[in-house]
C-alpha cells in the first residue's frame, strides 16, 4: 500500500462524503444501519479471501437505549469482527480513518470499490454519535492492538484518541465496534436478505449474526471450498482517464513514455508500445515530466481509441465457479434442480469482467414466479432492482418469453446473476445496480439463455421420464389383466406365454429414453 | 266376455321350438365371447398386441335403414388396440366382460348395469364411472350384435305387465314354476326372471301398451283383458329394452298384434315410434322392434275431434318437432301427418284429459273407436 495525499480542490474526500452521504447509501437511519452493517462485513470477508482463510464472520447490532423502549431511530452499537490476516498496527488508523486509502494505480477484484466501505461508516458513526470507534487487530494472534479514533473531516486524517496493546491468545483478525443511529425495525428485513444471500454466494464462510432483539441467526459453512484470491493487475489503456495519467505522469520514476507505458499498464510490451505512439502520434522517448497538458489529452485520448492494445487478461478474476455457486444454491434454496454457466472472461472499457449465472427450479425455491438474486463481486444487490441491466435481461427472457424455454406458469425459479470485474459498472457509489453497458447486457444474455436451455431440457426429460414410467405402469398393469381373462375365456390349460412381450416393451422403452 | 278359451295350458310345439332357438341362441353368444378369449390369446401367445374390432356407433355411422325402417349402424369399425396407450385400458375392460358376462350365463345369475360397475372392482378393472362402464357393455353389444339383456345385463327401471298369459320359469331355482299374469292386479315387473320365461298359452288377442302406470291400473280396473282380450303393458314413459324385448316376443311368438296408447304430445309419438322402429342409441341392435305395432293415440287431430282439454306446447316441444320432421322415419303417413297437425295447433294434451267426460270415457269409447280405425291402417 502506498499513499496518498492528492485532494479535490480545496475539500477533502472526508468532507465531500460528508456533504454528500446519500451517494453512500447513508440516505436515512434504517438505510445507514444495513450499509453499515454490509461495509464492515463485506472488508472482513475481503479480507479473509485475500489470505486464503475460510471466514468466521460475527455481527451484533445492541441497542444502546437511554430509557426503556425508546422510539425508533436510536443508537445502536454495531460490532463486527473476522478471523481474517489482520492489519499492520502501523496502517491501521488510516485503513479506517482515511477516505480513498487503498492501492492507487493496481486494480483488484474486490467487493469494495473505493477503498473507503469501512471508513464511511466510522464517518456515519462520528457524524451521527460524536462518538470514537474503536478497532482491535492482530496479525499473529499473540499481540492485538486497540485503537480508539476518530476522523479529521477537514484534513482526511485519523486522529488515534487512545492506543492499546493487549497480549493474548487467540485468532488473528480484526474487530471494529462503533455506535451510530439507525432504525432496526425498519432495516431488519434488508439486513436478514443480505446475510442470506450473502450465504449464497459464500457459502464457505460461517456468519453468525446477532439482531436487534438478540435473537441469534447462523448461517454455517457448507463448503470448504474457497475461490482462487484475485490478483491485482496493471491498468487496461483503454479503461485509463486523464486525472489518473497526471498522477501516474507526477510520481513515475520511468524516464521514457515508451516505459512508462510498459510498465504501468496490463498487457502493453515493446511492440504494441512503439505502434501505439506511432498511432498516437508522440515521440516516445519524451520525457514524461515534460509532457504538456494538451499533449497528456492527447495521450489519454489516444489510448481511448488505439484498438490494437491486446484485450485485458481476465486471469486477475476471481469467479465463484461452478462449485461454490452450486454449493450456495444447494444450500440456501433447496431446489429440485440447479443449473450453473460461467461466460468466458470479456472486457468493457479496458475492464474485463466475468458472468457468471446460476438457476434454481422447485424444490423449495418458494417463489412463485420469479425471484432474482443480484451480485456483484460476491456482494448482494438488494435494492433497485428495476433499474438494474440484470433484471432488464431477466425480464425479456424469463418473463415475457417464458413460452419459448417452455418455463411452467407460476414455475417457483431463481436466477442467481454473478459480475465479477476489476471495477463493477455500478451506477452509483451505494452500490446498489448494474449499468446497462452493452457488453455486459451481451454476456448476461448469453448466460441467462443458457441457463433456460439447461432448464429446458431437464424439464422436458422429466416429462418424457414420466411418460415412459407411466406407459410402464399401464402396460405392467393391464397386460397381466387382458391374459388373464383372456385365459379364462379361451378354456385353454395354461396361461398365455405374455412375459417376453412385457418385457420387451419395457426394455424398449428404457432404450429410448 | 265369451269364454272361448282356446289357450293350450301344455307347451305348444312353436313354443318348444323356441325354447330351443334361445338355448342355440344362448350357447352362439357364448361361442362369440369364447372365440374372442381365443383370439386374444392367441396374439398374447405370440407376442403380439391384440385388436378388437367393432362397429362405430359414432353419429356419423348412425343410418337409417330403407328396408327395415329403422336406424342401423353404418361400415365404420372402430379398432381397438392394446400396444395404444390409449386403448389398452378399454381393452382390458372389454375382455373383463366378456369374461364376466359368459360367468354370468354359465351360472344363470344376472346383474344390473350398476351391478356390473361395481363387480368390476373386484377383477382390479377400474372404471371411472358408471358411465364408463355403461359404455364398454354397449361396446360389447355392438361387437357381438347381442343385447345386453342376453348377457343377463339389465338395467334399473323396470315396467310392468298384466293379463292372461301363463308362463313357465326358466331362471334357477325357479324351473318349471308357472304363474298367470292375471293373478296380481298390480302387475308383474317386467325382469330378468319374466324375460327369459317361456311362454306357455294365452287368451289374449292382442298387446296394448300403455304409457303410463295411472292408465295402466285404470285399464287393469276396467277389465280391458276382459272386455278386449288383451295383454296389458305399462311401458313407463320411453320403453326400457326388456319391455320392448317382451313386446317383440309376445308378438313374434304368440303372434298377437301390438297397440300403443301414449299421451297426445311429439314425446307420445316418439315412445310409439321407438316400439315400432327402435332408437338411435340401440342402432347396432335388431331384437327390439315390432315393426308391425300401430299408434292409436292420442294423435294431435284427436284432440280436436275428441274436444280434450290441452296444455300449450313451449318452445321446446316446438324444437323437438323440428328435429322429429328431419327423421326420416317420419317421412310418411300417419307419423308426418300427425306431426303438422301438432305443429299447427302448438297444443298438448295427456291421457287423463279423457277424464273431462267421465272416469271409463277413454276405455268405452275412445279404446274402441281406435281399435277400429287401427284395424284399417
Amino acid at each position: 500500500m502506498s499513499k496518498n495525499k492528492t485532494t479535490f480542490s480545496g475539500i477533502s474526500p472526508s468532507e465531500f462524503f460528508y456533504r454528500n452521504r446519500d451517494l453512500a447509501g447513508y440516505n436515512n437511519p434504517a438505510k445507514a444501519l444495513y450499509t453499515a452493517t454490509r461495509e464492515l462485513v463485506e472488508n472482513s470477508l475481503d479480507a479473509c479471501e485475500s489470505a486464503n482463510i475460510l471466514p468466521n464472520i460475527s455481527v451484533r447490532m445492541t441497542p444502546i437505549s437511554r430509557h426503556f423502549q425508546e422510539p425508533e431511530p436510536r443508537t445502536y452499537l454495531l460490532k463486527v469482527g473476522d478471523n481474517g490476516p489482520g492489519i499492520e498496527p502501523k496502517y491501521a488508523p488510516n485503513a479506517f480513518g482515511r477516505v480513498f486509502y487503498g492501492s492507487k494505480y493496481k486494480l483488484k477484484q474486490a467487493r469494495g470499490m473505493f477503498g473507503m466501505g469501512g471508513t464511511m461508516a466510522v464517518l456515519y458513526s462520528q457524524i451521527t454519535t460524536s462518538k470514537p470507534v474503536v478497532i482491535c487487530t492482530s496479525i499473529d494472534g499473540n499481540k492485538f492492538y486497540k485503537f480508539t479514533l476518530r476522523i479529521d473531516i477537514q484534513k482526511n486524517e485519523p486522529v488515534v484518541v487512545d492506543e492499546e496493546i493487549i497480549d493474548g491468545k487467540g485468532s488473528t483478525g480484526t474487530t471494529v465496534e462503533l455506535l451510530l443511529t439507525g432504525d432496526s425495525f425498519r432495516a431488519s428485513t434488508k439486513v436478514h436478505d443480505y446475510f442470506l444471500e450473502t450465504g449464497l454466494v459464500t457459502p464457505y464462510a460461517e456468519i453468525t449474526f446477532i439482531d436487534a432483539q438478540g435473537k441469534m441467526f447462523y448461517y454455517p459453512r457448507s463448503t470448504k471450498v474457497l475461490p482462487k484470491p484475485p490478483k491485482e493487475t496493471q491498468p487496461h489503456p483503454h479503461g485509463f482517464d486523464f486525472e489518473g495519467m497526471r498522477r501516474l505522469i507526477q510520481e513515475t520514476q520511468d524516464k521514457t513514455l515508451h516505459k512508462l507505458l510498459m510498465n504501468n499498464f496490463h498487457r502493453v510490451g515493446p511492440t504494441t508500445s512503439a505502434n501505439f505512439f506511432k498511432f498516437a502520434k508522440l515521440e516516445h522517448d519524451q520525457i514524461p515530466t515534460n509532457l504538456s497538458y494538451e499533449n497528456i489529452v492527447t495521450m489519454v485520448d489516444a489510448m481511448h481509441r488505439y484498438e490494437s492494445f491486446l484485450p485485458p487478461d481476465a486471469h486477475c478474476l476471481s469467479p465463484l465457479g461452478r462449485d461454490i455457486m452450486s454449493a450456495g444454491i444447494m444450500n440456501e434454496l433447496f431446489p429440485e434442480f440447479s443449473t450453473i454457466t460461467v461466460r468466458p472472461p470479456s472486457a468493457y472499457s479496458g475492464f474485463p469482467f466475468i458472468v457468471e449465472v446460476g438457476l434454481a427450479y422447485g424444490g423449495k425455491v418458494a417463489h412463485n414466479g420469479i425471484k432474482l438474486y443480484r451480485f456483484a463481486n460476491r456482494i448482494p444487490l438488494l435494492y433497485d432492482e428495476g433499474s438494474d441491466i440484470s433484471w432488464q435481461v431477466v425480464k425479456d427472457l424469463v418473463v415475457d418469453k417464458r413460452r419459448a424455454y417452455k418455463i411452467p406458469d407460476n414455475a417457483p425459479l431463481a436466477i442467481i446473476t454473478h459480475v465479477c470485474s476489476t471495477k463493477i459498472p455500478f451506477k452509483t457509489a451505494g452500490k446498489e445496480f448494474l449499468a446497462d453497458r452493452p457488453e455486459l447486457e451481451r454476456e448476461l444474455k448469453n448466460a441467462v439463455r443458457e441457463v433456460l436451455r439447461q432448464l429446458r431440457l431437464y424439464l422436458s426429460r422429466k416429462t418424457s421420464q414420466e411418460a415412459v414410467k407411466h406407459r410402464q405402469n399401464i402396460y405392467s398393469k393391464y397386460l397381466p389383466l387382458i391374459a388373464e381373462f383372456s385365459h379364462s375365456l379361451s378354456g385353454k390349460n395354461k396361461p398365455p406365454n405374455y412375459y417376453p412381450m412385457l418385457k420387451n416393451q419395457l426394455n424398449i422403452e428404457e432404450k429410448e429414453n | 266376455m265369451p269364454s272361448n278359451k282356446s289357450k293350450s295350458k301344455n307347451k305348444s310345439k312353436s313354443q318348444r321350438q323356441h325354447r330351443i332357438d334361445l338355448e342355440e341362441k344362448k350357447l352362439k353368444i357364448k361361442s362369440q365371447l369364447k372365440k374372442l378369449g381365443e383370439q386374444i390369446y392367441e396374439d398374447l401367445d405370440k407376442q403380439q398386441f391384440p385388436t378388437i374390432n367393432f362397429p362405430s356407433r359414432s353419429v356419423r355411422n348412425i343410418v337409417y335403414d330403407e328396408k327395415t325402417k329403422q336406424y342401423i349402424l353404418g361400415s365404420n369399425t372402430v379398432s381397438r388396440n392394446a400396444s395404444n396407450m390409449k386403448h389398452i385400458r378399454p381393452f382390458t375392460q372389454m375382455t373383463w366382460l366378456a369374461f364376466f358376462a359368459t360367468k354370468l350365463m354359465t351360472q344363470k345369475k344376472s346383474s344390473t348395469l350398476r351391478d356390473v360397475f361395481y363387480s368390476s372392482q373386484a377383477y382390479a378393472v377400474d372404471y371411472e364411472n358408471q358411465s364408463e362402464s355403461d359404455s364398454i357393455i354397449t361396446d360389447l353389444e355392438s361387437l357381438i350384435s347381442t343385447a345386453r339383456e342376453q348377457l343377463h345385463i339389465y338395467p334399473e327401471e323396470r315396467s310392468a305387465i298384466f293379463g292372461d298369459l301363463d308362463i313357465e320359469y326358466t331362471v334357477p331355482g325357479y324351473e318349471g314354476n308357472r304363474l298367470n299374469l292375471s293373478s296380481h292386479p298390480d302387475g308383474y315387473l317386467i325382469g330378468p326372471s319374466l324375460s327369459s320365461a317361456d311362454f306357455i298359452g294365452t287368451s289374449a288377442e292382442m298387446v296394448i301398451a300403455i304409457e303410463k302406470g295411472g292408465l295402466f291400473n285404470r285399464f287393469v280396473e276396467e277389465k280391458v283383458h276382459k272386455k278386449y282380450k288383451s295383454i296389458i303393458i305399462d311401458t313407463a314413459g320411453q320403453a326400457p329394452r326388456a319391455t320392448r324385448y317382451m313386446l317383440k316376443r309376445l308378438h313374434n311368438e304368440l303372434n298377437l298384434p301390438v297397440y300403443i296408447m301414449t299421451d297426445g304430445d311429439v314425446y307420445g309419438e316418439h315412445i310409439a315410434m321407438v316400439i315400432v322402429s327402435g332408437s338411435a342409441g340401440a342402432a347396432h341392435l335388431r331384437e327390439l322392434t315390432v315393426p308391425s305395432a300401430k299408434w292409436l293415440g292420442i294423435w294431435a287431430s284427436d284432440i280436436d275431434k275428441y274436444k280434450l282439454p290441452t296444455i300449450p306446447m313451449t318452445d321446446i316441444d316446438i324444437k323437438r318437432i323440428s328435429e322429429l320432421k328431419r327423421d326420416p322415419r317420419y317421412k310418411k303417413g300417419i307419423w308426418n301427418k300427425e306431426l303438422d297437425v301438432f305443429m299447427n295447433i302448438k297444443k298438448k294434451c295427456e291421457l287423463e284429459a279423457f277424464s273431462k267426460y267421465g272416469l271409463t270415457t277413454i276405455v268405452d269409447k275412445y279404446l274402441p273407436e281406435k281399435l277400429e280405425q287401427a284395424k284399417s291402417m
